[in-house]
C-alpha cells in the first residue's frame, strides 16, 4: 500500500491538522461542552489513520513509531491513575477531586479541578491506543508472506 | 416528532439493506448509516455528547477497522440456512417482541428523560449538586470523571489490557521470531 493519488494527499495533509486541532479542542474543553477524552481521544487517532489511508502505512510509522505509540498509551493509563492516587493522598479517598475549591470559577476554561487533567489523560490514552490497533491490524497479514521488506 | 419517524424509516431500511445485502463491503456501510441515523436522533433529543461519541465510534472507526482488515476477511454469505436453526430465532424473535412491548408500554414518551417523572431518581441529584460539587458545566463529564470516576478507570483497564494482548500477539518482532524458528 503506497498510497492514493495526489489530490487524495494533499487534501489529506491539509485536513489532518484541522481534525487534530479539533480533538485537541474536544479534549480540553471536554469539561465545559460536549465531548471529552474518550471522543476527542478518537478524533485524534483517525487524523492519523486518514494520513495512514493517505499516504500508506509506511509513512504513518515513521511519523509516529509504534514504540512511541504504545509509550503515549502507557504514559496515558499512568497519568489517570496518579490522578487518582493523588486524589487518596490529600482528599482521603481514592478519586477525590482535590483540587475543585483551589482554582477557577465554574465555566471557566481553568475550573472543574481534575476532571480537565482526567480528560487530557483519557485523551491521550484512548488516541495512543486506537491507533495502535489500527496500525497492528493492519500490518499483521497472515495470508501474505512478511517479508516485502529486507 | 415528524423527524425522528422519518430517521427511525430511514434506520430500519439500512438496517434490512445491512440484513439481505451479499457483500459485506455494502453491508458495512448499512451499519454505518444506520449508527448515523442513530447520532443524528441523539442530536435531536439535545444529547450532543452521545452524538458525537456515536458518530466517531460507530462511523469512522467502523468503517476504518474493516478498511484496514478487509484484505483477508472478505467473504460472501451464500448457502441454504438451516431449518431448525431458522425455527428456534423466530420462536426467539417472538417472545422477545412480546416482552419488549410489555416493556415498551411502561416507559415514559420519547424525548422525556425518566427522571422527570421519577422524583427520587439519583440523577436528580446529579443534576441538581453537580455543578456546585464539581465545577464542570458539562454534567455528563461530572459524572464520569467525579461521580462514577471508578467505572471510567474500569473502561480506560479494559481498553488498556486489551490494546496490550492485540500488540503483543501481532507485533512485527514476534513474527519474525516465528518465521526464524519454522526455518
Amino acid at each position: 500500500m503506497k498510497g492514493m493519488t495526489i489530490i487524495v494527499k494533499t487534501i489529506a495533509s491539509w485536513v489532518k491538522v484541522l481534525i487534530f486541532l479539533f480533538g485537541i479542542y474536544i479534549i480540553l474543553f471536554g469539561h465545559l461542552t460536549p465531548g471529552g477524552g474518550f471522543a476527542g481521544g478518537v478524533i485524534l487517532a483517525s487524523s492519523y489513520v486518514l494520513l495512514m489511508l493517505a499516504f500508506g502505512r509506511e509513512f504513518v510509522e515513521k511519523n509516529l513509531p509504534l514504540p512511541l505509540a504504545s509509550k503515549l498509551d502507557c504514559l496515558g493509563a499512568f497519568l489517570f491513575a496518579l490522578i487518582a492516587i493523588l486524589g487518596f493522598v490529600f482528599g482521603g479517598a481514592f478519586f477525590v477531586n482535590f483540587l475543585v475549591e483551589k482554582y477557577g470559577q465554574p465555566l471557566e476554561l481553568l475550573s472543574a479541578g481534575t476532571i480537565p487533567l482526567s480528560n487530557i489523560a483519557i485523551g491521550i490514552k484512548v488516541g495512543a491506543s486506537l491507533f495502535l490497533v489500527i496500525l497492528v491490524l493492519s500490518i499483521f497479514r497472515p495470508g501474505q508472506s512478511g517479508s516485502e521488506k529486507e | 416528532m415528524a423527524v425522528f419517524y422519518i430517521l427511525l424509516l430511514f434506520i430500519v431500511i439500512a438496517a434490512i439493506i445491512a440484513v439481505e445485502t451479499q457483500d459485506l463491503l455494502s453491508s458495512v456501510i448499512c451499519v454505518g448509516a444506520i449508527g448515523f441515523g442513530g447520532s443524528l436522533m441523539f442530536l435531536f433529543l439535545r444529547a450532543p455528547d452521545i452524538a458525537i461519541t456515536q458518530i466517531v465510534v460507530e462511523v469512522l472507526g467502523l468503517i476504518i477497522l474493516i478498511r484496514a482488515t478487509i484484505a483477508r476477511d472478505f467473504t460472501f454469505i451464500t448457502g441454504d440456512r438451516e431449518f431448525f436453526g431458522m425455527v428456534v430465532s423466530i420462536v426467539i424473535i417472538f417472545a422477545v417482541g412480546l416482552a419488549g412491548m410489555k416493556v415498551f408500554e411502561t416507559l415514559p414518551d420519547f424525548g422525556t428523560p425518566i427522571f422527570t417523572q421519577v422524583p427520587e431518581a439519583a440523577s436528580q441529584t446529579y443534576t441538581a449538586e453537580g455543578l456546585q460539587k464539581t465545577g464542570a458545566a458539562n454534567l455528563v463529564a461530572s459524572v464520569i470523571l467525579d461521580f462514577r470516576a471508578y467505572d471510567t478507570l474500569g473502561e480506560a483497564t479494559v481498553l488498556f489490557t486489551s490494546i496490550i494482548g492485540a500488540t503483543v500477539i501481532l507485533r512485527k518482532k514476534a513474527k519474525k521470531l516465528l518465521e526464524d524458528l519454522d526455518e
